[in-house]
């Protein structure tokens, strides 16, 4: 047995420092949300609404717009399809990942991102320094969770925040959800929800639970959690990375700023 | 890729067929169903023939009765329920007829698969309670334990019976299938590249495995030639997918058995093959890099991927050498949860899982697809079918990963990394990958206007847990979380 302790002190300090202090959080290379610059895109083209999986581009509808695009980041998947398909640039690769918003309506591109308020409201001062988090997998495709395992390994090392897993929904303050809700995890969607003493917060996590994500509709699955329960805050990404969750996780505390507004970050 | 020959069967003749396949020394793969015209029903099985050689299908009508093949071949018991619940097509003399798929308070006019039943219509569901038979003789001691599906930990939703009696597990039932998302039927009508992006999401960390097997799929039906690159790069990508994935079994087994430094070093080590899959490809799963004929764009993995992967391997050496010595955590893993041989081929055990067991069996090596013909794995296989015989395999397979990996980036040619994949209308396609958890099989058909038809998934998870309440059984719930870590099983691809 010493010689494992030996092996942990040999190895000595993995955690990054991020996001307390300022140092790598470990998401070097990551490809996020792609970038829309409207200005570059051109007349009668539609090819990345053409090869959008799940719908979050379209083209705008609606006269008078000064963009040709509709895009809601709730829904990408980040297939980085868009990227590849667009002929000019107006769609670019990007390493945005910090999309976790208090408001749905935060993820639509909108051309006036930098002076938009913002929105949500402050969480209880209470919870700031130890939240108790219950997860449930409402049919996710495992990649949430695996990001969610991420998170208690020595690099993120979540515990350190304050921010613990509780396996009673009746020790949670916050309900974290994956997964698109698919017919037989609806029912205990709602138990483990209903379980919970209130104050309770909802955290949608990764774009299935925000919107549906590809597998969304059809007769076994959902649209993900509007409409099923009430969220406080959404976290589009597939899957997140574990910096984008510990951001959201921040954000609901009113620890970290929101970074997404409009569709874009904004600093 | 001819890795396939279609014979077509009376559904009379089928027993006498998977009889005979059996004695001779084959083995059922898999069963589904698919609608070839709107109102005709066609039943295929894969089978290993014991020669060797290609893979055998079989194709079957049926309108008239099938029997159930699974008094023959235990494993297709779960495949031919599968097909019950959701095309509505019953077998007779099933040993278990009961749902499996779809749960009790599911109900639906037409079955889901059924040509006319609208994409977007949802079932109609009501929560019921399953009925779960009686464990004989003991009413008044034997007590039932229902655990799920939302249960303790960050961990994939399912529902699992225990029935105990203090200590000791009478019976054991898994109640799966709480994260069916309809997959399947997800990929009918779209266009064939379009299907990688969903392929890469049935299972998050299986992407590469399965994006692969569909991609080998569409271009075995289209007689696409993916360029001698990007053949070394889908080894390269499917080996990185091992690693991690290895390495995450390794952390959460420690967790199990109570090793604190061991969990830690386990997951740590995981986090930095995530980290260095994101550094070559943008993605922690490896996402976003394959496409029907090849990849989506080159990779230059350079010199720093394979000195990155020389410090990986020695920190892996260490770690493994440290669990293999530690006393308190062999002890919770010898004979736990111990598959013998007969039972873990019966029952369709694949991957780690079989080869733990005895039996030698590696797609990579036996079918060879992507470069695997020019750089064959050793498959490393144990006798004793316990969990640490599961582990011993894996800690073998993470080595032999990594000497691929260098293997493949030794050889790794110059040249196009993508060819152009012209769908031909009316075609067909197995596509298969050796993946973490084992076996994986995609079957694609293409309709006559050049769209997906019909995709039918086969993940190893299906497979191992069907086997994995054989090793439950008549133990203790001490040992429980242990063997099921031994495992390393999934559910999302499992459910679909």
């Amino acid at each position: 047995m010493p010689q494992w302790t030996l092996l942990g002190l040999l190895a000595g300090k993995q955690t990054a420092p991020w996001p307390l202090a300022a140092g790598t959080d470990g998401q070097n290379g990551f490809l996020g949300m792609p970038r829309y610059k409207p200005a570059l895109c051109t007349d009668a083209c539609e090819a990345c609404a053409d090869i959008c999986p799940t719908k979050a581009i379209t083209m705008r509808t609606s006269s008078g717009a000064t963009s040709r695009l509709d895009v809601d980041y709730g829904r990408c998947v980040v297939c980085q399809l868009c990227t590849e398909a667009c002929p000019t640039g107006a769609m670019s690769p990007s390493s945005d990942w910090a999309f976790g918003a208090r408001a749905r309506d935060d993820l639509f591109w909108q051309d006036d991102a930098a002076a938009r308020p913002a929105s949500g409201r402050a969480t209880l001062r209470a919870f700031r320094r130890s939240l108790h988090v219950r997860h449930v997998d409402a049919g996710s495709c495992n990649g949430c969770e695996s990001e969610l395992q991420a998170l208690n390994n020595p690099f993120y090392n979540l515990h350190r925040l304050g921010i613990f897993f509780t396996a009673s929904p009746r020790f949670a303050d916050l309900l974290l959800v994956t997964g698109p809700v698919t017919n037989a995890m609806l029912g205990p969607l709602r138990t483990t929800y209903e379980a919970m003493a209130e104050p309770r917060w909802v955290l949608a996590v990764g774009t299935c639970a925000v919107s549906g994500g590809v597998a969304e509709g059809g007769y076994a699955c959902g649209h993900g959690l509007d409409g099923v329960i009430p969220v406080d805050v959404y976290l589009p990404g597939c899957p997140p990375n574990p910096a984008a969750i510990i951001h959201a996780l921040l954000l609901f505390l009113d620890r970290a700023p929101q970074r997404v507004k409009g569709g874009q970050l904004v600093e | 890729m001819t890795a396939r020959r279609v014979t077509p069967l009376r559904a009379a003749e089928l027993k006498d067929a998977a009889t005979r396949l059996l004695a001779a020394g084959g083995r059922m793969q898999m069963a589904y169903a698919w609608y070839p015209e709107p109102q005709r029903l066609e039943l295929r099985y894969t089978a290993s023939p014991a020669s060797g050689g290609p893979f055998a299908i079989w194709r079957c009508d049926a309108s008239e009765p099938i029997p159930s093949l699974a008094t023959v071949s235990p494993l297709l018991s779960w495949y031919e329920r599968e097909i019950t619940d959701l095309f509505g097509l019953s077998f007779t003399d099933h040993p278990q007829p009961h749902h499996l798929v779809l749960h009790e308070g599911a109900t639906a006019a037409v079955p889901p698969f059924a040509p006319d039943y609208p994409p977007d219509r949802p079932l109609l569901v009501k929560r019921t309670q399953q009925a779960v038979p009686q464990v004989a003789g003991a009413e008044d001691d034997v007590q039932l334990l229902p655990f799920g599906p939302v249960r303790a930990d960050v961990v994939e939703s399912g529902e699992f019976m225990f029935f105990y009696v203090g200590e000791a597990i009478i019976h054991y039932h898994p109640r799966l299938f709480f994260k069916h998302r309809g997959m399947e039927k997800r990929f009918e009508g779209i266009e064939p590249s379009r299907g990688v992006v969903l392929a890469e999401r049935v299972s998050g960390v299986g992407s590469v495995a399965h994006a692969l097997a569909y991609c080998q799929a569409v271009e075995s039906a289209s007689n696409c030639i993916v360029p001698p690159r990007a053949k070394f790069l889908r080894v390269l990508l499917a080996e990185l997918e091992r690693l991690y994935n290895h390495l995450h079994y390794f952390g959460h087994l420690c967790h199990t058995t109570t090793l604190k430094v061991g969990e830690a070093e386990g997951k740590l080590l995981e986090e930095q093959a995530k980290q260095l899959n994101t550094r070559l490809t943008g993605s922690r799963f490896l996402r976003s890099v394959l496409a029907l004929g090849g990849l989506r764009r080159d990779l230059s993995p350079d010199n720093w991927l394979e000195s990155e992967l020389a410090t990986l391997r020695a920190r892996f050496s260490r770690y493994a050498e440290h669990m293999e010595n530690t006393a308190s955590h062999l002890d919770r893993l010898i004979t736990t949860g111990k598959l013998d041989r007969r039972l873990a081929f019966d029952q369709g055990a694949t991957g780690p899982i079989e080869r733990a067991s005895g039996i030698d069996r590696d797609l990579r090596r036996d079918h060879p697809y992507a470069a695997y013909a020019e750089i064959a794995p050793a498959v490393a296989v144990r006798e004793a079918g316990d969990a640490h015989a599961r582990a011993q395999v894996r800690i073998a397979e993470v080595d032999a990963s990594i000497a691929l990996i260098e293997r493949a980036l030794d050889l790794l040619p110059d040249g196009p990394v993508h060819a152009e994949c012209n769908v031909i209308p009316d075609s067909e396609g197995l596509g298969f990958t050796e993946s973490p958890r084992g076996t994986l099989f995609y079957a694609v058909h293409i309709g006559g206007d050049g769209r997906l038809a019909r995709v039918k998934i086969k993940s190893p998870s299906f497979s191992n847990w069907r086997v994995f309440p054989f090793t439950v059984h008549d133990t203790n719930m001490m040992d429980y979380g242990i063997n099921e870590a031994s495992f390393g099983l999934t559910i999302a691809g499992c459910d679909r």
